[in-house]
C-alpha cells in the first residue's frame, strides 16, 4: 500500500472501471455461482435492474412540486416523509424518510460519511461525487467551501445543516420554490427540480422555459 | 411502540467508544454533545447483524450538534449544525 | 474525535477537490447491485449491515483502489464464503474461468 491513503489516492475513485478489473471479476464470478446454484434467476435480476433504473430524480421533483402547491401535503411530508411519499404511489424500501426544508436562513445538504446511503429506490443512482472520498470526508467539516465548489455561495445569514445519513434513515432536501413561478402548474414546477437540489448541492433552481417559449 | 428514553430538545452525549465490530457511529461524532432533534423508530442494531439478527431493536434519535462544537477550527456561523442519526445504546444524558 | 474506525470512516478527514464529473453506470454494476439486493431478499445475508461490515474488512489499500461496486462485490463474496454459501475454492475457480473467458474474447 502507498503512504498516501489519506490524501491524493482518496480522491481517485472512478465510479466504474472496466469489467475486467479484479473486483468486477469477483462480482461476475459470484453472480454466476449464485445463479447456477438457484439462489436467483436471470429473470429476477432483470426485474430488479429494471425497477432500479426506473427510479429517477424526476420522482423527487414530483414530490417537491406537490409540497410547493399543497401546504397540507407539505406538512405531512415534513412530518413523516415515507408515509407522504407512499401516498403519491411511490414504493420505498423499508426505511424512514426524512425531508428537510430549505428556507431563507437555512440550507440543508446530505451526505453519508460511512458508506454512501442514498434513497436509490426513489431517486435512482447516486452521482459519482456523492460516493467519492473527498465529498464524504469534507462536507461535514467544511460544508461552505465544498458547497462553493458546487457553485453554492452561502452568505453568513444562511445557516448550513449537514445531515449525515448513517443508519436506517434516508434524506431528501425540499428546495425553495423559485420566484416568478406563482401561476405555474404542478407538472411544470416538477421539471424545475434537479437531482443536486434534492441532495443540497444546488440551492437556487433555474427557471426552465416552456417548450416553444423564447 | 415502547416509549422513548430521550425526548426532543434533550441534551445527549454520543458515547466515545470503538467496538471492534461493524457500527454506525463515525469517529468524528464520538464523545460530542448535541440535542435530540427528532425521535425516530426502532431499528435492528448494526453491531448485532454480524452473524445475528440485529435484535433487540433499538430506537434511533436524530442528534443536532453545533458545527463549532465538532470542529475547533470551524469556518462558518454559530448557527451551522450537523445532524446525525444515533442509536439509543450510543447515547447518554448530558448536562 | 476518536481515531477513524476503518478505511470507510472518512468524515472530517482531509480530501482533495470534489470531482464533479458524471458517470454512467455500467451494466455489470447494475448486475452487482441486483445481486446484493437479491441476496438480501433471499436471506443469504441478514441485513445491509453485513454488507457494510464486509466492506469495512477491506484493507485500506483495497478500499481506496476499488470502485463502489467492486467493494460491494468483494464484500458479498467475503460474507457468502464466511457463511459457507459458497466455498473459497469454488469462487477462485470461477474467477479464473471468467478471466480465461475474457482473455479468449480479447477483452482482458
Amino acid at each position: 500500500m502507498t503512504d498516501h491513503d489519506h490524501d491524493h489516492s482518496r480522491t481517485l475513485q472512478p465510479d466504474h472501471a472496466e469489467p475486467t478489473s479484479e473486483g468486477a471479476r469477483v462480482g461476475l464470478a459470484l453472480r454466476e455461482l449464485l445463479i447456477e446454484a438457484g439462489h436467483y434467476t436471470p429473470e429476477e435480476e432483470q426485474a430488479v435492474i429494471a425497477a432500479m433504473q426506473d427510479a429517477s430524480p424526476a420522482d423527487g421533483g414530483r414530490i417537491v412540486a406537490r409540497a410547493w402547491t399543497d401546504p397540507e401535503y407539505k406538512a405531512r411530508l415534513l412530518a413523516n416523509g415515507a408515509t407522504a411519499i407512499r401516498e403519491l404511489g411511490y414504493e420505498l424500501e423499508p426505511y424512514e424518510f426524512t425531508v428537510m426544508e430549505n428556507d431563507d436562513v437555512t440550507h440543508n445538504v446530505i451526505v453519508c460519511t460511512l458508506c454512501s446511503c442514498y434513497p436509490r429506490s426513489l431517486l435512482g443512482m447516486s452521482p459519482a461525487w456523492y460516493k467519492s472520498a473527498s465529498y464524504r470526508a469534507r462536507i461535514v467539516r467544511e460544508p461552505r467551501s465544498v458547497l462553493a465548489e458546487f457553485g453554492v455561495e452561502l452568505t453568513a445569514d444562511v445557516n448550513v445543516r449537514v445531515h449525515d445519513s448513517t443508519a436506517e434513515l434516508r434524506y431528501m432536501v425540499l428546495p425553495q420554490k423559485p420566484d416568478g413561478t406563482e401561476d405555474w402548474s404542478e407538472e411544470r414546477l416538477a421539471e424545475l427540480v434537479t437531482r443536486d437540489s434534492l441532495i443540497g448541492t444546488q440551492r437556487v433552481l433555474k427557471l426552465a422555459r416552456k417548450p416553444g417559449e423564447s | 411502540m415502547t416509549e422513548s428514553t430521550f425526548v426532543v430538545g434533550q441534551r445527549v452525549r454520543i458515547a466515545d467508544r470503538t467496538p471492534p465490530v461493524h457500527h454506525r457511529v463515525p469517529s468524528y461524532a464520538k464523545g460530542h454533545v448535541g440535542i435530540v432533534e427528532r425521535v425516530c423508530g426502532l431499528h435492528g442494531v448494526p453491531e448485532k447483524f454480524i452473524r445475528g439478527d440485529g435484535k433487540p431493536r433499538q430506537r434511533i434519535y436524530r442528534v443536532r450538534i453545533p458545527q463549532t462544537e465538532l470542529w475547533q477550527d470551524y469556518d462558518g456561523t454559530d448557527g451551522d449544525k450537523l445532524e446525525i442519526e444515533i442509536f439509543e445504546h450510543w447515547l447518554e444524558k448530558a448536562e | 474525535m476518536s481515531e477513524p474506525w476503518g478505511p470507510h470512516d472518512l468524515g472530517g478527514q482531509e480530501g482533495g477537490p470534489i470531482d464533479l464529473a458524471e458517470h454512467d453506470t455500467a451494466y455489470w454494476e447494475w448486475q452487482i447491485d441486483a445481486m446484493v439486493r437479491l441476496a438480501l431478499r433471499k436471506g443469504l445475508i441478514s441485513d445491509f449491515a453485513e454488507l457494510r461490515d464486509g466492506i469495512e474488512q477491506l484493507t485500506p489499500h483495497d478500499y481506496d483502489q476499488c470502485t463502489y461496486y467492486e467493494r460491494w462485490a468483494k464484500s458479498l463474496a467475503y460474507t457468502l464464503v464466511s457463511r459457507g454459501v459458497i466455498s473459497r475454492q469454488q469462487l477462485e475457480d470461477r474467477i479464473d474461468k471468467v478471466r480465461a473467458r475474457q482473455e479468449a474474447e480479447g477483452v482482458a
